[in-house]
This record gives structure tokens, C-alpha cells and sequence, in this order.
């Protein structure tokens, strides 16, 4: 197998060695995305049983790290969070009008936060499909899949979009906050036909989505085409287009060289997409009932107990997980991830307040929750045991001592129209 | 930045007008700036007695949920029902519409602890 890593010229992040780790891959460096003060990202490439750095203990730089369209929320006076170890925008003027641009018309997310693998040579479809949950062969060139990255137990590590960018060759989009565990993982299931680059430090990213973002796609961007609804494309200038969000709206991501963002980002506002921020990002997925891996995702639970199992292909002969997920479908889940929706005014639902029965009984905690801009009420979400799962099932939510009457409703919380 | 001449303020971003021994109270127009968006507020339980200083409400954002003080202590005697109704007064009338609730205060000359319009001016800037 062989690893390709990008680092830029500041010292960056180094991955912790996961406990199960192959001890012989070493450790993986990532680079910076170093916006304004890029340097050209230096490509090493070395076989996957020459480590790093012998013996030497991971380095964890705690600095914050900053997008390279951080000049651009800047210049607009955003609001900037640490998020993920990157300084974010949360907000630009207020989440609630970042909310309503994207449902009434577009909104464009920074999201060179996250992470970006490419994987290719031989056979790399079938070794892939053994370390992710959905059936990758179900993807032609310029396709793309929501899957589940999980671990022995078949609990998840990630949550990401998987997209055939060629014939032997996938371009997986990773959460941010688990860019080095992903990679890592990856890393530790060795093949020696497999190439694995971890190109995170290369590209600038940004989201723009609403029912106005092909409109902007076609202004910004003319002469290319839009692929269809979870397509990846690239453009004449190298850039990756991919038709997918995390709004529920239309749109797409984009993805060009880092140098190249604030180019991009300004031509996409200047087509008409408001610029918007992880609040905003947050009440929308939320809406949709998207989980977001830390909240409602995690190592200890499963995708049956997320009711992700329509992303899970139990067909495929192996993939890591695949026990515990046939377990779970023949005897039931014990829990399930439920959509909870408050029945009347009430103070806004937040992750870990408690989450009773009517009765009183304590049932778990909120892993997500927030007051829905578009329905003006409190929507959450919580793994439920199943019995308390089934759509109009009375609960309330404890805030700060005061219990709030919710029902569990199905998913979407949000129906456009 | 709107800071009225004839209010008092804590150090905390609260307002208060006095009105012989009732006091009226809000947050100041840099408060819910810093909050943006405000969707929801829990005001106290009429007739709770509360000191200086201590946690009487609670205004929140979509992103978190901010304790307000009371300037001074005192007797919970009004709420205001647009607030409850309509949070967003908070950001468009701080010192107007967007107050939030009365005390009987204890003792009147407390006010007087609190900072003047030019020194909260000051403080925040």
C-alpha cells in the first residue's frame, strides 16, 4: 500500500495512534491549509511499511487551524468559533436569516474544514466496500453514496459521502473533526495494491445550496455542467463539483486548490449565494433530521440504531461492522435514534437535557436540538429505547428543571412547500 | 452603541429604571448584540425574592442560553408579556418594548451602586 501525505510548511497536525493501529504504518502527517500564506503543498509518498518517524511519539499542535477563505469571513465581520481545531464562521449577520436565505433562495457554507481522500489502484472498490457499510459497486463513474465507516463493533466512526471519480479511483469526503482517525483507519487495513492520499491540506470547499444554486452554479461557473442529484464532476479548471448537501435543499459542493478559494467563494457570492455559517448549517441539517457524527452519531452505536439502514448493504459478502448489524436486524434494535418535536411553546431543546416518558420516567438524553427557524418550534433528536420510538409517542424535555411536552414525529421535521 | 443617559447598568449588561421603589430591567443594546438572534426568554416566578447578583433569567439564542442578573435585589412584581410572546423585542426595543421584568427593590439607593450611562459606555467599548 502506499500513502501519500500533503504537508505544508508549518509543523501540523499528527494523528494519535489508535490502539488497533498496524504499528508498521507509522505515523500519518496532515498538512495545513495555509490560505493567504500557502505554499505549494509538498507531496511525500512513501511505502506503508517505512513510518515517519521512528519511535517518536505523535505531536498534537494545539493552534487553531484557519481556512483558506478566512479572508472573506473577515472581510464581512463573521462571527469566527473554533470548530473542529479550525476557526469557522458560525455566523455572518444573524443564523436565522442565514437559515431563511438558504430555504428561500441560496446560502454558501465555507467547508474546506473537511477532509479529502483519494483512493485508487486496483481492486480498490472491493477493499473499500469492506471498510464501509453501503455497496460502492452500485456506483458508476461520476456516482456518488452516503456511507457509514464503522468499527469492529459496528458502532461509527464516520459518517461521509464515498464518489467514484474514475473507473479504479473514489473521492471520499470526511467530517473534519475525524480527518485523522479516518485516515488512520484507512491507513491500518493495508492492501498492497491500494494508493491512499489524504488530500485534506489541498483543497478549499464550499457548500452552496437552495433552490437558487444551480441558477448560481450556471452564472459562476459558465459552460459547466451541474452532474445530477449526488454526482461528482470536475471542471475545466480542475475543480470537483459534487450534487449533494446536508440542507435538504439542491446544491452542491465545491472544491478547488486552495490558493484558488476566495476567487471561487467571491464569484458564488457575487452570483447571488449568501454567505452562511455553522449555525445556520446546524438548524438546517437538523431540520432534516441529518445526524451529525459526535451528537448523534458515535462509536457506541450502530447505523440500525441510527436509522441509517437503508445505507447499509447487509447483501455485500463482508465489511467490517457486518456481524453486529446482522444481529441487530434479525432481534430489533434495543434503541432507536428518534425525531422529537415539541407540542407547544417552550424554552429551546439542547444536546443532553433529559428526556422523559409521560410519565415521568427517564429515557436518555437529547444527542442534538434547537428551536427549527422554519417551523418556529423545538425540534431534538434522541436514541429512544424502541418501545417509546414509534411516531406520537408522548415525552417531555427537561430544561433546566422546567419538563416541556414533545412527541416523537417521523423524519423530516421540514417538508419544503 | 445605544446607551441611555437616564438608565443604570451592571457590569453583567443589564439596565435598570428606577421608578420610586420599582425598578424596571432589560438587557442593553451591546447584550443583544453580542446574542443576536434572541428565540426564546424564561422569566422569573412573580413574587420570587432575589439579591444582587443573582440568576433571576434566562434569554436564549440559537447557539446557548444567558443567565440574567438581577442589578438589585428585590421582589419579582411584573413580567412583560410581549417578550414572552415575541422574544425578538429584545433585539429590536432593548430599552423599550424588550424589557423584561420589575422588581419592588429592597432598598432604592441601590441603584446608585450600579454603573451611569458613561461609565457602561466605557466598560464596553
Amino acid at each position: 500500500m502506499r500513502i501519500v501525505e500533503f504537508r505544508g510548511e508549518k509543523i501540523s497536525t499528527w494523528a494519535r495512534r489508535a490502539p488497533q493501529a498496524n504499528p508498521s504504518v507509522g505515523y500519518v502527517a496532515l498538512g495545513h491549509k495555509l490560505g493567504r500564506h500557502c505554499h505549494s503543498a509538498q507531496e511525500i509518498s512513501r511505502p506503508v511499511d517505512k513510518p515517519l518517524h521512528q519511535g517518536q511519539p505523535p505531536r498534537v499542535t494545539p493552534e487553531l487551524q484557519h481556512s483558506p477563505l478566512e479572508a472573506a469571513h473577515q472581510a464581512l465581520a463573521a462571527r469566527l468559533v473554533p470548530f473542529a481545531g479550525w476557526n469557522m464562521p458560525v455566523q455572518y449577520t444573524s443564523i436565522l436569516n442565514e437559515h431563511h436565505a438558504v430555504r428561500n433562495a441560496a446560502g454558501i457554507f465555507d467547508i474546506s474544514h473537511m477532509g479529502q481522500f483519494l483512493v485508487s489502484g486496483p481492486g480498490c472498490a472491493t477493499w473499500l466496500n469492506r471498510l464501509l457499510t453501503n455497496n460502492i459497486d452500485k456506483l458508476a463513474p461520476g456516482q456518488g453514496q452516503y456511507t457509514l465507516m464503522l468499527n469492529e463493533q459496528g458502532g461509527v466512526i464516520d459518517d461521509l459521502i464515498a464518489y467514484r471519480s474514475g473507473e479504479a479511483e473514489f473521492f471520499l469526503v470526511v467530517n473534519a473533526s475525524m480527518i485523522e482517525e479516518d485516515f488512520f483507519w484507512l491507513a491500518g487495513h493495508q492492501d498492497p495494491d491500494i494508493i491512499l492520499r489524504n488530500e485534506s491540506a489541498l483543497w478549499a470547499g464550499m457548500a452552496i445550496q437552495g433552490p437558487r444554486a444551480s441558477a448560481i452554479f450556471a452564472s459562476a461557473c459558465p459552460g459547466e455542467t451541474l452532474p445530477p442529484r449526488n454526482g461528482y464532476a470536475t471542471t475545466t479548471a480542475g475543480a470537483i463539483v459534487c450534487r449533494t448537501g446536508y440542507t435538504g435543499e439542491d446544491g452542491f459542493e465545491f472544491f478547488c486548490p486552495a490558493a484558488e478559494g476566495i476567487a471561487a467563494w467571491d464569484s458564488f457570492v457575487a452570483a447571488g449565494a449568501a454567505p452562511c455559517g455553522l449555525g445556520a448549517r446546524d438548524t438546517l441539517r437538523l431540520e432534516m433530521g441529518y445526524p451529525l457524527n459526535g451528537n448523534d452519531l458515535s462509536p457506541e452505536r450502530s447505523p440500525i440504531e441510527a436509522g441509517l439502514g437503508f445505507f447499509v448493504d447487509l447483501t455485500k459478502p463482508d465489511f467490517i461492522g457486518r456481524d453486529t448489524l446482522l444481529r441487530q436486524k434479525s432481534e430489533g434494535p434495543t434503541v432507536k435514534l428518534s425525531a422529537i418535536q415539541y407540542t407547544d411553546k417552550g424554552a429551546p431543546p439542547r444536546a443532553h437535557y433529559p428526556v422523559l416518558a409521560e410519565d415521568g420516567s427517564p429515557l436518555g438524553e437529547l444527542t442534538s436540538g434547537v428551536l427549527s427557524p422554519s417551523l418556529m418550534t423545538g425540534i431534538a433528536m434522541a436514541y429512544l429505547p424502541t418501545a417509546f420510538s414509534k411516531p406520537g409517542t408522548p415525552l417531555q424535555i427537561d430544561v433546566r428543571g422546567r419538563l416541556f411536552p414533545a412527541i416523537v414525529v417521523k423524519k423530516p421535521f421540514y417538508k419544503a412547500g | 452603541m445605544n446607551v441611555p443617559a437616564d438608565l443604570r447598568y451592571s457590569s453583567s449588561h443589564e439596565w435598570l429604571r428606577l421608578d420610586g421603589d420599582i425598578a424596571t430591567v432589560g438587557i442593553t443594546d451591546h447584550a443583544q448584540e453580542e446574542l443576536t438572534d434572541v428565540v426564546f426568554v424564561e422569566l422569573p416566578a412573580l413574587g420570587r425574592t432575589v439579591d444582587a447578583a443573582d440568576p433571576t433569567a434566562v434569554v436564549e439564542s440559537v447557539k446557548a442560553a444567558s443567565d440574567i442578573y438581577a442589578p438589585v435585589a428585590g421582589e419579582v412584581v411584573e413580567l412583560n408579556p410581549a417578550v414572552e410572546a415575541d422574544p425578538s423585542w429584545v433585539n429590536t426595543d432593548p430599552y423599550g418594548n424588550g424589557w423584561l421584568f420589575k422588581l419592588r427593590v429592597k432598598n432604592p439607593a441601590d441603584a446608585l451602586n450600579l454603573l451611569d450611562a458613561a461609565a457602561y459606555a466605557a466598560s464596553i467599548s
